[in-house]
């Protein structure tokens, strides 16, 4: 029952998407009824014109020809309106469809980065493309099938009745019969389908784990037991599927049989009926024409309401996304930050992803116009969490951090960031050109000043090389870049807009030793003269930095130099000489 | 496809039965407007109630037969297809175990994976179709011509003009509208990427501020999707009214040209009734096969893409029996453990060597360090070992002995291979353990967690050695994942253990701890190192320099770092603070 309501719900939801084509939609409903009508006196026509056609010289030609011309003309009228509704259906389905894409899409760049970092991109991305696809279709089929079967069940009844009421009611009750045949099979069906995608999904994350990392089985010589363990799915596999196969093409042949059942009890009774004089043959030829299509909807019927049944399904999950709260909007009358100077101070700044794991309790750390803080730790330690809140991407549970003495909540979230420059390891370019990207944050830059801001961040020579130059365009995600190339235009890209405070998260094995010596020249000469933050691994930026933060754990133990903390012989002390044991003097 | 139904040859019977049946019960829906027709001219013009009964009885009876027919069609296919599918996916899976990592890079492991579970799906499906239906519509529309001619010649005629009409019109949308889908597909794909880029960018998108221009970008995407769309829209939505109207035309010239038969003695009522039942017969089978087509050419295009796998061939293959070194050479033997001989590689289509003319010897029992910038050719070096890979000249020696001169079962058996992404396999960690070894015992690999620093997490974990691991092992941090790569490397006690960049997950500590073990550990084990950290290999005896694709320097840490300019270089950007600082 409460599965119902939630349908319903989502049901109401969709209705009110297509409200803004409420025009449209009683036009194709209109036309839809008239299709249907027109259709359905077609064969009025024919039965009408073929009463004329008696036998050998009784044929009433004068009769036949006008009913002919009014056949055409009702033929005419119907493929008009079916056209034009088709084309209102497609309007309305596909500009739902759009309207929903854009407004989904706005949404998500206004939803939290916890929402983002904690649910599955592959989720929002299935939600946004793949879900609002079958809301389409469901749409169109609602419109194109629901709508014109249950009209044609209604008219074919009426005009039925209207010719003869008994032969009417053995139409009537003997359709339901297929229905129930169709309903019959598909549960016992249901079951072995339910087997055969158990054993297809078995056999699909098999093949994933072995041919996907086919690398490792053949390092392993596992290919002999690999070959047995699909073998033994892969069999499992042909005889679920003879079965599901087979069962569920019965439906089909079945529901014809007893249409074909009821086309022949029409034809007898309809026979004798005839005989009696009660209609005409020609009458007859159009309640045979009648007993088809009367069936045809209760056929499809089935195959439709799955349809829409996926459809409403995955239109919850797209709502849902929907209903997620966006971030806390900007306070009113935020403060829209200039260029900042670059003070920033974390008071007593507490936070926590989930409420049942503090993170960091109770951090304090006061930083001056153009110092830098190197942020140190092992793996996973949390260094991005501190990212998060610099650029309030996720606003603290406890205490404040200002720039330039103002609380970051009561800034707009915009000029807080533009004020920082973000060089990520996880690079992230945009499918485009080049220029395109490093000109991301300035839009409006020009050729020169993109040139200069790539040599500025040693980024020219590269990009000079490349098959197009500036305009080369860039693979989803940077695919034909190198992890060093792009990690170059990142920084390029932060360049051209050189904002008074930086964050910096140095890179870690995967780049070549010669490509790191260029980001690190980079990176100094950005670090100028501007407030830093950087997640650092080498040693000597660490040690260079003026304020260092060892994190463990999510949280910040320890906050001092480089010299203070060795002094304190702690965490970080115990850190540095690990490393250092494993130096070995030559000189 | 015409390639794969050789895979049909265990299944002909099954594939000649289900055709013929489902023609059958074509035949039998084609004599009913036949009898209909017996039943209107004999049965109601005479008033004849036995006749209609005996009408009646007729079509049940075809309706029966054809129904029986049907089935036995359904199960045929069904039996052929699946047998079809299964045969031929043992045999994809099979080919596809033989490919060497050449095979692999050039398909991609991820294509493999698709190719064998949706596209195999597909053609399956495909199959089951085409031994089902592909005869039965175009059975239908010729069957209904020739009874159409039987009936009346003059008003056949009006059929080899309107079937011939009806089909071009349906394929005519069809070949118009299958570019245009295409293309909206394509728009499609667009705005998946567009959307998968705003997921992963939020980060900097959010930095610089441009939510609402990638919105805007967004919203651009999905006007051309839409404009596609409708367009596609447009012409496909012409093809309804358009073959109604045909058909209908038809039917008007039915019955004024079998009006005039009738007139003229030579045809009777019930027959007009039958040839405009006839007409319609054929309307539905055209458009049946019209879907029919579409479903088809999906089909097609998979099993072209299963095609292109199969015909991919494995290039590394065992010599023939007479060509392997013998047995008794390829043991344990005085020569080196390793030796590098003028071994030059590209990777295949590439069009620079990735490596060239290497040269050197390792003894048995000593630790290699290789190092070198991303690109400079370590991994490939390592992966030439195990013989992943064919040299394209000179020669790798184990043993004294060619590895093309082992079978690869044995050659791989000698070598315990850390790969740089540690990939771990669902089941429980003994489950994982035995890849390396398939009848080890828990002793064995305890010891082979206890070096590989990983005991520590496996006591931690519920019931141990049977403790489950989820698919790529994602319960799991990266640092444990990899320290399970390694005790699964070491459980087979390799004569020669490859570390592939894989302690790069660990902290220094354990990194360090890992080093001491697997050295004071495994008498007599070869180990290859790479790394891309001079901390991690400097204790070895020897380190081999890569830069791009040669050897820029082999020696100790000392040697090289007196030497070797490349080598320097590299200490120096990475732990200059410390030089300094001692």
């Amino acid at each position: 029952m409460k599965k119902k309501s939630g349908n319903a719900a989502t049901l109401y939801r969709v209705i009110a998407l297509i409200k803004p084509y409420m025009g449209l939609l009683l036009l194709s409903l209109l036309f839809a009824v008239v299709t249907v009508i027109t259709t359905l006196y077609a064969p009025v026509l024919t039965g009408r014109a073929i009463d004329y056609v008696i036998g050998e010289g009784r044929v009433d030609f004068p009769a036949i020809t006008p009913i002919l011309i009014q056949f055409l003309v009702v033929v005419g009228i119907m493929a008009l309106s079916n056209w034009v509704m088709s084309l209102c259906n497609n309007r309305i389905a596909y500009h739902v469809v759009c309207d929903l894409r854009a407004k989904v899409y706005s949404h998500v760049q206004e939803l939290p980065l916890s929402y983002l970092d904690s649910h599955p991109n592959g989720d929002t991305l299935s939600r946004i493309v793949t879900d609002i696809d079958q809301l389409s279709d469901g749409l169109l089929m609602g419109f194109s099938q629901l709508f014109t079967g249950v009209v044609t069940i209604l008219a074919t009844l009426g005009f039925m009745l209207s010719i003869h009421v008994q032969i009417a009611l053995l139409v009537v009750v003997l359709t339901p019969v297929s229905l129930f045949v169709a309903a019959f099979i598909a549960r016992r069906t249901y079951s072995m389908f339910r087997a055969q995608s158990q054993v297809r999904a078995e056999m699909t994350s098999l093949v994933e784990e072995l041919v996907g990392n086919q690398k490792i089985v053949t390092a392993f010589s596992y290919e002999e037991t690999a070959k047995e363990r699909f073998y033994d799915v892969n069999h499992r596999l042909k005889d679920v599927s003879i079965r599901a196969v087979f069962f569920s093409s019965l439906t089909n042949p079945c529901t014809r049989f007893v249409n074909g059942l009821v086309y022949a009890g029409v034809g007898i009774f309809g026979g004798f009926v005839a005989l009696a004089g009660g209609i005409s043959v020609g009458q007859l030829s159009c309640f045979l024409s009648y007993a088809n299509q009367y069936t045809k909807p209760f056929n499809e019927i089935s195959s439709v309401i799955t349809e829409l049944q996926n459809a409403l399904a995955s239109a919850k999950r797209v709502f849902d996304l929907l209903d997620e709260e966006p971030q806390t909007p900007d306070r009113e009358g935020a403060l829209v930050l200039k260029e900042a100077e670059g003070n920033v101070e974390l008071q007593h700044v507490a936070f926590s992803y989930v409420p049942e794991v503090p993170l960091l309790k109770d951090v304090t750390l006061s930083v001056k116009p153009g110092q830098r803080v190197a942020i140190v730790g092992p793996t996973g330690c949390g260094k991005t969490t501190l990212i998060n809140l610099l650029m309030r991407f996720y606003d603290v549970n406890g205490g404040a951090i200002t720039v330039e003495g103002t609380d970051i909540r009561d800034i707009t979230r915009e000029s807080l960031r533009a004020n920082y420059g973000m060089v990520l390891q996880e690079t992230w370019l945009k499918s485009g050109t080049i220029a395109e990207n490093i000109a991301y944050g300035r839009p409006d830059a020009t050729k020169e000043e993109i040139e200069e801001a790539a040599k500025a961040s040693y980024a020219h020579n590269f990009i000079r090389r490349m098959p197009q130059g500036y305009e080369t365009i860039i693979a989803e995600d940077g695919g034909n870049l190198s992890q060093g190339q792009k990690q170059l235009l990142c920084i390029a890209r932060v360049m051209l807009c050189l904002p008074p405070m930086l964050i910096l998260d140095e890179a870690t094995s995967s780049i070549d030793t010669r490509m790191e010596v260029r980001i690190q020249r980079a990176f100094h000469k950005m670090m100028k003269g501007r407030t830093s933050f950087i997640v650092a691994h080498r040693l000597s930026t660490i040690r260079e930095a003026d304020v260092i933060l060892v994190m463990k754990d999510g949280d910040i133990i320890e906050q001092g130099t480089h010299k203070e903390l060795l002094a304190q012989g702690g965490f970080y002390s115990k850190l540095y000489y690990s490393g250092q044991q494993t130096q070995e003097k030559c000189e | 496809m015409l390639q794969l139904v050789r895979y049909l040859k265990n299944y002909k019977k099954e594939s000649v039965i289900g055709p013929l049946f489902k023609m059958l019960e074509a035949f039998f829906e084609l004599l009913v407007p036949l009898v209909m027709a017996d039943m209107i001219d004999n049965g109601i013009a005479n008033e004849d109630k036995s006749y209609i009964y005996r009408a009646a009885l007729i079509l049940i009876l075809f309706g029966v037969l054809g129904l029986v027919c049907s089935l036995i069609a359904q199960y045929f296919a069904a039996k052929a297809s699946a047998g079809f599918g299964t045969e031929l996916r043992d045999d994809l899976f099979a080919h596809m175990n033989r490919f060497s990592y050449a095979e692999l890079d050039k398909a991609g492991t991820s294509t493999l994976v698709t190719r064998i579970t949706s596209d195999m799906n597909q053609v399956q499906a495909g199959v089951n179709m085409v031994l089902r239906l592909f005869l039965r519509s175009p059975f239908i529309v010729i069957g209904a011509l020739i009874a159409a001619f039987l009936v009346n010649v003059k008003v056949a005629l009006i059929f080899v003009i309107a079937a011939p009409v009806l089909a071009l019109i349906i394929y005519g949308i069809m070949v118009l509208t299958i570019p245009m889908y295409s293309k909206a597909q394509k728009a499609l794909d667009k705005i998946s990427l567009a959307t998968r880029e705003g997921l992963n960018g939020a980060r900097v998108i959010r930095a610089f501020g441009r939510q609402k221009d990638e919105t805007e970008e967004f919203c651009g995407d999905c006007a051309e999707l839409l404009r596609l769309q409708k367009r596609v829209g447009k012409v496909s939505a012409v093809m309804n009214p358009l073959t109604y109207v045909v058909v209908n035309l038809a039917i008007a010239a039915i019955i004024l040209q079998g009006g005039k038969e009738v007139d003229a003695g030579v045809i009777t009522q019930g027959e007009v009734i039958a040839l405009v039942n006839y007409m319609t017969q054929i309307l539905n089978a055209l458009v049946a096969l019209q879907i029919l087509i579409v479903s088809f050419t999906k089909a097609v295009a998979s099993a072209k893409r299963i095609n292109e796998v199969l015909a991919l061939q494995p290039t590394v293959l065992d010599k023939e029996e007479g060509g392997l070194a013998a047995a008794g050479v390829r043991g344990k033997s005085n020569a080196p453990a390793v030796r590098f001989s003028g071994v030059s590689f590209a990777y295949p289509g590439a069009k620079e060597e990735a490596l060239s003319n290497l040269d050197f010897s390792v003894q048995r029992g000593q630790t290699i360090g290789i190092i070198g910038g991303t690109g400079s050719g370590k991994s490939t070096l390592v992966n030439l070992l195990p013989r992943f890979y064919d040299v394209t000249a000179g020669e790798v020696l184990i043993n004294g002995v060619d590895v093309r001169d082992y079978p690869q079962q044995e050659l791989r058996h000698k070598i315990g291979i850390v790969p740089q992404r540690a990939v771990l396999f669902s089941g429980t960690i003994r489950d994982n353990m035995r890849w390396g070894k398939a009848d080890a015992t828990d002793e064995e690999i305890e010891e082979a967690l206890s070096i590989a620093q990983a005991k520590e997490f496996v006591d931690t974990k519920e019931g141990r050695l049977d403790y489950k691991l989820s698919q790529g092992g994602r319960n799991l941090s990266g640092g444990q994942r990899q320290r399970l790569t390694i005790a699964r490397a070491l459980v087979r006690k390799p004569e020669i253990l490859i570390l592939d960049d894989s302690a790069s997950a660990l902290d220094f500590a354990t990194d360090a701890a890992l080093r001491k073990a697997i050295s004071e550990r495994t008498q007599g084990m070869t180990v290859f190192m790479v790394s891309q950290r001079t901390a991690t290999i400097q204790n070895a005896d020897l380190i081999i320099v890569l830069e791009d694709g040669e050897v820029a320097g082999i020696g100790t840490h000392c040697d090289l770092y007196r030497d070797c300019a490349v080598y320097r270089e590299i200490c120096q950007s990475q732990e200059s603070a410390e030089e300094e600082s001692a």
